[in-house]
């Protein structure tokens, strides 16, 4: 059963940033389906008598104090930065204010 | 037909930390371009995010504050987005479990109480920081910012004018500040509004396409920007063109909203809940304590200055918008107890002052003992009103009390009658010109006298004393005359 299109892909894939060739989002759509099917089995377990969870461990609270740590040296920042000048990251102009 | 507009705000409140929501980062404004930075909050792969206790404490403060609904249990989630001040790709925020709901705030509009509804508060990271260059096609990134933790407070669509959203925005800054959960200010982003509105038909339920406002930088951007907003929507709804909803950003030199062109789409953010983050519970004592721990907020420190001192509501208000001014009146009070003037005094020349130098009155120095006596000397006639206002002054410049100014100076005003009575004598017959001037009629001529009087006593003596003994003398030699 197809529950996947490929123009929700496509709408994913933008999202994304995944550019897809020509054709890919129908192969792509399939294989989703697929994955959803296989993970769909879980869904003949009952689960009525289980308490919703956000998280697999048996955790909570886990908080640390406020207190600062030396941060990394501005250099070693941007290093990995594909363009930059001085110790500013430099990216295209996102927003155009005029 | 009349339109009725439906706004809601979101302000974003950076709580005082010394590091970051998810790391060790410092907070310090103005630092260095990505000085502050580590590889938790630039998002680099194999790190984990703790969150920071203090901001979860504050949260919680602002929350009870807030008489919002504590969250039993919060997590985060991942807002995903792709925008360059975002490292990670993601903003670890809050969607469907906020540490608070359902809370509300009564803010006083035009001498009306106006409830307004607080839809939800939550804690999140901020971004970078994004610098324009008007003249280059680049944008420049530092993520100093990104990281600090933000609370984001949401009201309902509950305000109706402008200036219930100002009215809003200026009682929960108050709020904010007893509390001590931020500094507030707004030149640094430690607080920042957007505001939404629509407009319907007066009496419709249903409501219109929602126009976002950003880039507010004052209370007074979010007023002007709203009151634009309306009038923009009313002219398209009368012009029948369709309203677009859309995010718009406030341009105060045009002054217009404008759209905002982005390269940003599709806001899909397809939130998930952090793995890295385990859930928070919040138990019923904690609320609890943290309420009993909360200290006098705003309204009640109005309400008290207006009862205790017999103020009024205009008086205990601004003497109530900031802790250090409410602090000062009654330390004052307690030393020199007429109440009025000191308010008076606070209210005009202090904050004058600190208005004009762009001083924070919670920072500002000015000891209690100094109006006093300050205020004690004027009572006593030892200066004038004109040299009070100038010591007042200069005892906050130079952080002196006005007692040691006034002995170190001798401003003492001439309060002996007698001399007066020889000062007046000598001008008098120094310029019996003006003398016959003014028995003749001219007016202006006790003016001039007076200020040769205030001259021969270099600017010692009180210029209504001087005018009332000029004005006996010149009568009674006129009478002579006669």
């Amino acid at each position: 059963m197809a529950v996947v299109t490929p123009a929700e892909v496509q709408a994913v894939a933008f999202l994304a940033r995944v550019q897809l060739a020509d054709g890919q989002a129908q192969h792509v759509a399939a294989q989703v389906d697929q994955v959803l099917a296989y993970v769909r089995k879980l869904q003949a377990i009952p689960t009525q008598s289980i308490e919703p969870t956000s998280h697999v461990l048996p955790l909570a609270n886990v908080t640390r104090p406020d207190q600062t740590v030396p941060s990394l040296a501005p250099e070693e920042a941007v290093r990995l930065a594909p363009d930059r000048r001085g110790h500013l990251v430099r990216v295209p102009k996102v927003v155009d204010l005029s | 037909m009349t339109y009725e507009p439906v706004i809601g705000l979101e302000v974003h409140v950076q709580l005082a930390t010394a590091s970051k929501l998810f790391c060790g980062c410092p907070t310090t404004f103005g630092a260095p371009p990505n000085s502050q930075t580590c590889p938790v909050c630039l998002g680099l792969p194999g790190v984990l995010p703790v969150l920071n206790q203090r901001a979860f404490e504050l949260g919680i403060r602002v929350a009870v504050a807030l008489e919002c609904r504590v969250a039993e249990t919060m997590k985060f989630d991942r807002k995903q987005y792709f925008y360059p001040d975002l490292p990670k790709g993601y903003q670890i925020s809050q969607y469907d479990r906020p540490l608070a709901h359902d809370g509300h705030l009564d803010v006083a509009v035009n001498g009306a109480m106006k409830p307004v509804r607080i839809h939800r508060a939550h804690l999140e990271e901020d971004a970078g920081k994004l610098l324009h260059d008007p003249n280059e096609p680049f944008s420049y990134v530092d993520f100093n910012r990104a990281g600090i933790p933000l609370l984001e407070i949401v009201t309902e669509p509950d305000l109706r004018l402008p200036e219930e959203a100002y009215a809003y925005l200026v009682e929960l800054k108050a709020i904010l500040r007893a509390l001590g959960v931020s500094n507030c200010n707004m030149e640094e982003g430690s607080l920042r509004c957007d505001a939404n509105i629509s407009l319907r038909p007066a009496g419709a339920s249903a409501l219109g396409p929602k126009v976002e406002i950003k880039n507010l930088n004052s209370f007074k951007a979010v007023k002007d920007a709203l009151g634009f907003e309306i009038e923009r929507q009313q002219r398209a709804i009368e012009g029948r063109q369709t309203i677009v909803q859309e995010t718009r950003l406030w341009n105060a030199r045009a002054p217009a909203t404008e759209p905002m062109r982005s390269k940003e789409e599709a806001s899909d953010y397809r939130y998930f809940p952090e793995p890295d983050l385990v859930p928070f519970r919040i138990d019923a004592p904690a609320v609890e304590a943290a309420r009993r721990a909360l200290p006098e907020l705003p309204a009640q420190h109005r309400q008290r200055l207006a009862e205790t001192y017999g103020l009024s509501a205009y008086d205990a208000g601004v003497l109530a918008q900031s802790r250090a001014l409410g602090a000062l009146f009654e330390q004052a009070v307690a030393q020199y107890p007429k109440p009025k003037p000191v308010a008076n005094w606070i209210m005009g020349d202090l904050l004058g002052y600190l208005n004009a130098h762009g001083q924070d009155p919670d920072t500002a120095a000015f000891q209690p003992a100094w109006l006093a006596h300050l205020l004690q000397a004027l009572d006593g006639g030892a200066i004038s009103g004109r040299t009070a206002k100038a010591l007042f002054v200069e005892s906050l410049e130079r952080q002196r009390d006005p007692q040691e100014l006034m002995q170190e100076r001798d401003v003492r005003q001439i309060v002996d009658a007698g001399e007066l009575e020889r000062l007046v004598d000598a001008v008098v017959a120094e310029h019996q010109k003006s003398v016959a001037d003014y028995q003749k009629g001219k007016a202006n001529a006790l003016m001039f006298l007076v200020g040769k009087c205030m001259e021969r006593a270099r600017g010692q003596a009180n210029p209504q004393q001087l005018r009332t003994i000029l004005e006996r003398k010149l009568t009674i030699s006129r009478e002579a005359a006669l």
